[in-house]
């Protein structure tokens, strides 16, 4: 059974969960990738919020306090309403946002990360410190995944790109999976750690 | 000339939309070689449903509609430039109707320019054949798994491997177990083997257009594609990376002449969402279809 979980998420939300369970995610959460979170420690984390960027600031203090950030560049089209829609909206790989992560969990006081193919050591300090996990999303299937976001509430920073943008977005029984949890385990390091073993017999033999 | 504009949108549509049949029977066959109610088999099942959606609803099967690559065998006498032209106008107009992203971005501004085209985007190979007809191949690679692609030059200090075939299979197996869940597993390795490192990679690309149930022309390399194949299986990376039975779904290796001092293995990683059409244009007559 898959645990039900609504943003704004406690830490208590968080600590009971565990590597493996299976979690359908509903509420307000944002996108964020590569330029995003390049564009996030230099302008929050590690700079003085310049002018410019005061009301995204606000805007993103609010948003993923308890909040989820999504490792997602979508393909979106513009209706005729003139309101945005996710066509196709599966996660990209989350280990480039490594060297930013943990800050960003620190900073933000996010409760999940969603993205694909799991993340390393400093984030998963981070989430144990924290309490964060990293939630799992079925990488590729993005059609799938879109039919759960069922509203794109605003755009930050459109002039990084469609990908790179920060979508807010209301989703639906997002399906993912804890792959890396609040204490310290990560399916990711079992999964390596046995097929390194596995490869070294093979090289050997 | 023809104007094969409003083709070659139809090209990037079924390539986006439609996967092919051989890869949807292969992830069929990892989907019911999983323990039930395992994290694996629950990703294939819905990926499996994913690729169903997708068809249906005529929507990218994945949002990373990745690098078009283009590979073009023309007739004598057809006009390149012509052909150029026609493909980016029609990889504009695909990126309007919601085909593809907007994946074209300068390298190291990040600017993006909006309709994927920009310089060498989309990548468009060109060849001269002896054949009467037009035919165009075009996959989508996708970022994540490009980025699991590897290069071994054998042998280095930081890759001790021998320059035989048992080098060969050290490095694909390095490769793969690099890979993790990474580049969307389960995957498909394509290979070259030999040449510079440019034509190297490009040999491995091309060995993506291959159906994953033929056969590997040289003997030799036939029986390691298969060999590779089952021994990647055993590293139990799984799809995704949860852990499972399926961590590849094929291997694909080619090799090419080299100059002696170099000894190069080129990997490139596909995932699971193996995004490749082939057209042909013969009498006027267009059709597109899987490899």
């Amino acid at each position: 059974m898959a645990t039900k979980l609504t943003v704004p998420i406690t830490e208590a939300q968080v600590r009971a969960l565990k590597v493996g369970d299976a979690v359908l995610l509903s509420g307000v959460i944002f996108t964020g990738r590569d330029a995003a979170h390049k564009y996030m420690m230099e302008n929050f984390i590690k700079g003085d919020c310049p002018e410019s960027e005061k009301n995204i600031y606000a805007v993103l203090k609010e948003g993923l306090a308890g909040g989820v950030l999504y490792h997602c560049g979508p393909v979106v089209r513009k209706r005729d309403d003139g309101k945005y829609e996710f066509v196709a909206a599966g996660p990209t790989t989350s280990i480039r946002e490594e060297p930013y992560e943990a800050d960003v969990i620190a900073h933000f006081g996010l409760r999940g990360v969603i993205g694909k193919g799991g993340m390393r050591e400093k984030t998963l300090a981070a989430c144990k410190e924290h309490g964060a996990v990293y939630l799992h999303a079925i990488g590729g299937a993005a059609t799938y995944i879109a039919q759960s976001v069922k509203e794109v509430l605003d755009v930050y920073k459109l002039d990084l790109g469609v990908p790179e943008a920060f979508w807010k977005i209301r989703v639906e029984d997002f399906p993912c999976v804890v792959t890396m949890d609040a204490h310290g385990q990560s399916l990711h390091d079992k999964v390596r750690r046995q097929s390194e073993q596995r490869l070294r017999a093979l090289v050997a033999g | 000339m023809q104007d094969l504009t409003e083709s070659f949108v139809e090209l990037v549509k079924s390539a986006s939309t439609d996967l092919s049949p051989d890869v949807e029977q292969a992830l069929r066959e990892a989907c019911a070689a999983e323990d039930d109610g395992s994290a694996a088999r629950a990703a294939l099942e819905t990926i499996l449903e994913n690729v169903r959606m997708a068809r249906e609803m005529g929507r990218p099967m994945c949002q990373d509609t990745g690098t078009p690559i283009f590979h073009v065998w023309y007739p004598e006498g057809m006009s390149q430039r012509a052909l150029r032209a026609q493909i980016q106008n029609a990889v504009r107009m695909a990126t309007e109707r919601s085909y593809l992203r907007p994946n074209a971005v300068e390298a190291i501004s990040g600017r993006n320019s909006g309709d994927n085209t920009g310089v060498d985007f989309p990548a468009i190979h060109f060849d001269e054949w002896e054949r009467d007809f037009l035919k165009v191949g075009l996959m989508l690679k996708g970022g994540g798994s490009e980025n699991c692609g590897r290069q071994y030059s054998v042998p280095s200090p930081e890759f001790p491997a021998s320059r035989d075939i048992r080098g060969v299979r050290k490095a694909i197996l390095d490769a793969a177990f690099q890979a993790q869940g990474l580049g969307c597993a389960p995957g498909i390795l394509g290979v070259g083997v030999g040449g510079d490192r440019g034509s190297s990679m490009l040999k491995a690309k091309e060995q993506l257009f291959r159906r994953l149930d033929d056969a590997n022309p040289d003997p030799e390399l036939d029986a390691l594609e298969k060999q590779l194949h089952r021994e990647i299986n055993t590293l139990s990376i799984g799809p995704m990376g949860f852990g499972g039975k399926t961590t590849v779904m094929g291997v694909k290796i080619a090799q090419l002449h080299r100059v002696p001092a170099s000894f190069f293995v080129s990997i490139a990683y596909m995932c699971w969402a193996d995004r490749r059409k082939i057209m042909t244009v013969k009498n006027g007559h267009v059709e597109i279809e899987a490899p």
